[in-house]
């Protein structure tokens, strides 16, 4: 009742806002290319160009993306249960050690496909390790989630050094970094997929874990919506007292929920070291758990609004790393601003449009009704 | 004289295939109270909410003074000196009540100016209108008929000529209800104009000049208050005649069913809610609790309830101890007979967003029949909810309607459809009826007395006297966390009153 916005037709609430959000986003980042004295028309000519002139480019578009739906499913599903996850970072870097033992034990003998399972499993354990603890705390102790998932990004970060160069680092060599995989331990890249629509895919990384990404975004709805456990987790985001009222745990749902979430964010690292690199280096994550947290926000923490939002900031990345090719006075850094404002208005200030639009809408639906009455007449 | 206040013509109001306001028209005249009555989804709020602007109506005209103005949002309404009292208060909890009055009419930049002479004009406000309440308490802590205080006075700050005051009596004592009806005379006298909406229609008959009756979204008559009776109302209001006291035979009470011994439960801060209180309920009666809201009522429930823990005591459910001091399962306690209706259907009772059929199932979420596995039986919710809702006349009939846009009445329905079906040996029931029509009041006032005869346990907790003494076979009044006495439901109100104001009781316990 104290909803001052009315409600809006399915297409205008998930098709028209977050477009005209979007929009505005890319107006303002206009601006600031201008700013710096370029034009912003090339720019954007260079992000669109960047991103999908060629099949390689959207060959790179989609790799990223696909790292981006596992860290946004991440975040999405802790979300569910109220808990704001910002470990996707930590818990992905951490879910790396889970491939990489896989490849490193059966790379030389096995063929991928017995492998990627094991590397599946092995990344999503990891994450999931990660993530217990600090559910445990949060559900034992008390200690906010925000701040333990932070700090234990920190952690992993320092954990991933000393392993990538005392341990996981093959004798002699002077790069932090596991030896290369065998062919096992390599993932078959998807070009027929692109094939299909005539595109050639060249250099770009896009591979099999994009399937599984897909496949996960699917898990998520099911676990939602569609399972007790996921009942569970929305009733007690929605409202703890009733949860409790319920009957229902809340430490073992918060644990559980963190795991899960963890796992997903583990699963991430599939994608870079056996879809890409064929080895762990250091910081292979670079920040995907945090384009999570956005990609989560633009979706909505719907699996059905990751993987478009997920897309949108892979075309940022490869396209901005395109324009900042092709137009050197505009740096990674002014990327990073663009990025930054598409969260702003797609997260952030989600809800500064929408009294205008819904007022255009109650007016035109007003009319339809007189004209409606009208005719009746 | 006899200069209209406010009219509204033609009014019409849909949400989705919901006609929520039929070509509304109304007048109201300066300077009087005027009475707004209907069923639960009648529309009487969507009504309120166009006339002060969170809702745009479809079609329709509001005359003001007798000036036609449009009014887009609240800033209009206040503009138009309209200020409205929500059934849901709207205040910042952690802010003093000077900082919530002056809240969005700071009138300049730096607050130290504006601070001063906000300060200035609420004394004012108050000594006018005998509205005392600290400026400096901080909201959360005031009891809720102070905070509704700060309401009207915010409203009286903004200027408001025409006050709309939604369920106002909702969550108040009858001490409360009191005083606040002394201030809206106080109110009227000065001048200003006052739309009610209640569910009691005897505060309807004491206290408006006119009143309007709503059904199924129209307006369906108006009426001079003095030219009309409680009995009328209510017929036009439900549309048929309604029985304002449910009949009920004899009690057969049987074997002790839930038996309390010395219960005692401290809050949050440690201060004692439930002070040692024992008691036994039987198969087959009603054992009501009285009180007025705030003596321990709502943490009895709670501990007996597993939601909150006791200090000490005991409780027995058919013969077997609850853990009640140390961890219980709500969940056992379900599965071992025991249904609860939580006296806040808000936050505890009901998940707002969830979609009726989800809250069907709230609590019952491990029923083999929902359940595929580790899956829902999607199918199986949605059918079971349908029939509920059309065993409890549950309005709209949409179980895949958020429970958020039911009216209050009908959310309490869906609560009660879910713990009452299932058959439980004991059922504690805390405000079954708050916010709820008279209609609805007496289907659910039959349903408890169904469920005793057919050999049920049931606890009920209430504000409403007139309630407890409809429905209870015994009477416990409970006075700051004790029971203070017991008695019959013949027992006169005047007595029961006493009672509950703690007067008797301590020369009771005494002897
Ligand atoms: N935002 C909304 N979206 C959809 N339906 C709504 C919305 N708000 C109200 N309704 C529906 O409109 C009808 C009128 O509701 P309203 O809240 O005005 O009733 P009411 O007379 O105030 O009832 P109560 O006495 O229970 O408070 C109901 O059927 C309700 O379900
Ligand atoms: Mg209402």
């Amino acid at each position: 009742m104290s909803n001052p916005y009315a409600k809006l037709p399915g297409w205008v609430e998930y098709g028209l806002v977050p477009l005209v959000n979007l929009a505005v986003a890319f107006l303002v980042a206009g601006l600031v290319v201008l700013l710096v004295g370029e034009n912003p028309l090339e720019a954007a000519y260079h992000l669109i160009n960047g991103a999908f002139g060629r099949g390689e480019y959207i060959g790179f578009t989609l790799y990223y993306a696909t790292t981006f739906i596992f860290t946004g499913l991440a975040v999405a599903v802790a979300f569910h249960a109220g808990l704001f996850n910002i470990g996707g970072e930590g818990q992905a870097y951490v879910g790396g050690i889970g491939v990489a033992l896989a490849c490193l034990w059966l790379d030389q003998t096995m063929p991928w496909f017995v492998v990627f399972p094991l590397a599946i499993i092995g990344s999503a354990l990891f994450g999931a390790a990660w993530a217990f603890l600090p559910g445990w705390l949060q559900a034992k102790r008390g200690s906010h989630i925000v701040i333990t998932t932070i700090m234990f990004n920190f952690i992993a970060s320092s954990l991933m050094v000393y392993l990538l160069t005392r341990v996981l680092k093959p004798l002699g060599s002077m790069s932090p970094q596991t030896r290369t995989f065998a062919e096992g331990g390599q993932l078959p890249k998807l070009d027929w997929l692109l094939g299909i629509f005539g595109l050639d895919i060249g250099t770009a990384p896009f591979n099999v874990s994009f399937l599984l990404a897909l496949v996960a975004a699917f898990g998520v709805w099911l676990l939602i919506w569609r399972t007790k456990l996921g009942y569970e987790m929305r009733t007690m985001g929605h409202s703890p007292s009733a949860a409790r009222y319920a009957g229902m745990s809340e430490s073992r749902i918060t644990v559980i929920t963190m795991m899960i979430s963890g796992a997903l964010a583990g699963m991430m690292a599939l994608n870079p070291i056996m879809g890409e690199q064929g080895r762990m280096q250091l910081d292979f994550v670079q920040g995907a758990g945090f384009v999570g947290i956005a990609v989560a926000l633009m979706g909505r923490s719907h699996p059905a609004g990751i993987i478009p939002a997920a897309v949108l900031f892979g075309v940022l990345y490869q396209g901005g790393a395109e324009i900042s090719f092709e137009m050197p006075s505009i740096s990674r850094d002014m990327i990073v601003i663009i990025q930054g404002l598409v969260i702003l208005f797609a997260g952030a200030l989600e809800n500064m449009f929408r009294p205008a639009i819904t007022r255009l809408f109650s007016t035109s639906s007003r009319r339809a009704a007189v004209v409606a009455q009208t005719k009746g007449a | 004289m006899d200069s209209i206040a406010i009219e509204l013509r033609g009014i019409d109001k849909s949400f989705g295939p919901v006609h929520a306001n039929k070509n509304i028209n109304l007048k109201v005249r300066k300077g009087t109270i005027h009475g707004v009555i209907g069923e639960n989804g009648a529309g009487k709020s969507t009504l309120m909410s166009i006339l002060y602007g969170f809702y745009q109506a479809d079609s329709g005209e509001i005359h003001v003074d007798g000036r036609q103005v449009t009014i887009r949002d609240p800033n209009a309404a206040i503009a138009a000196g309209i200020g409205m009292v929500h059934q849901h208060f709207m205040l910042v909890e952690n802010f003093t009540v000077l900082e919530n009055i002056m809240l969005g009419a700071e009138e300049s930049q730096i607050l130290n100016k504006g601070i001063a002479k906000a300060r200035d004009e609420l004394k004012r406000l108050e000594r006018e209108y005998a509205l005392e309440v600290n400026p400096d308490a901080v909201i959360e802590e005031l009891p809720v008929g102070l905070q509704q205080r700060v309401e009207i006075l915010k409203a009286l700050y903004r200027r408001a000529d025409i006050l709309i005051l939604d369920e106002p009596t909702g969550v108040l004592t009858p001490a409360e209800a009191d005083h606040l009806f002394r201030v809206l005379e106080q109110l009227k006298s000065q001048g200003k104009t006052i739309i009610l909406i209640t569910h009691k229609l005897r505060e309807i008959m004491a206290i408006t000049d006119e009143v309007s009756v709503m059904r199924r979204g129209e307006m369906v008559a108006t009426r001079t208050t003095a030219e009309t009776s409680v009995e009328e109302l209510a017929e036009l209001m439900v549309g048929r005649r309604v029985l304002l006291r449910v009949e009920k035979g004899e009690a057969k009470p049987a074997d002790v069913k839930l038996s309390v011994n010395g219960l005692t439960v401290k809050d949050s801060r440690g201060v004692t809610m439930v002070d040692n209180v024992s008691f036994n309920l039987r198969a087959g009666e009603i054992v009501g609790i009285a009180g007025v809201a705030g003596n321990g009522q709502s943490e009895l429930l709670e501990a007996i309830s597993g939601i909150r823990r006791a200090v000490s005591g005991e409780v027995h459910l058919n013969g077997k101890a609850i853990d009640v001091t140390g961890h219980v399962d709500p969940r056992e306690l379900r599965d071992r007979g025991l249904a609860h209706v939580p006296e806040d259907r808000h936050h505890v009772g009901l998940v707002l967003k969830f979609e009726e059929c989800e809250n069907a199932i709230l609590g019952y979420h491990h029923d083999k029949r929902y359940l595929n596995g580790v899956f829902l039986n999607v199918d199986a919710i949605r059918k079971d909810a349908e029939q509920r809702i059309a065993e409890y006349d549950i309005r709209p009939p949409n179980a895949r309607l958020k429970t958020a846009n039911f009216s209050g009445g009908n959310q309490q329905k869906i609560v009660l459809a879910r713990e009452m079906e299932r058959g439980p040996d004991v059922l504690i029931i805390g405000q079954p009826t708050r916010g709820v029509d008279v209609g609805a009041i007496e289907f659910i006032h039959k349903r408890i007395i169904e469920m005793r005869d057919q050999g049920k346990a049931v606890l009920l907790v209430s504000v409403e006297l007139d309630e407890i003494r409809a429905l209870s076979d015994r009477i416990l009044v409970m006075f700051a966390g004790r029971v203070v006495g017991e008695r019959d439901p013949d027992a006169t109100e005047g007595e029961l009153g006493l009672l509950m104001a703690g007067v008797e009781g301590r020369k009771e316990a005494a002897e």
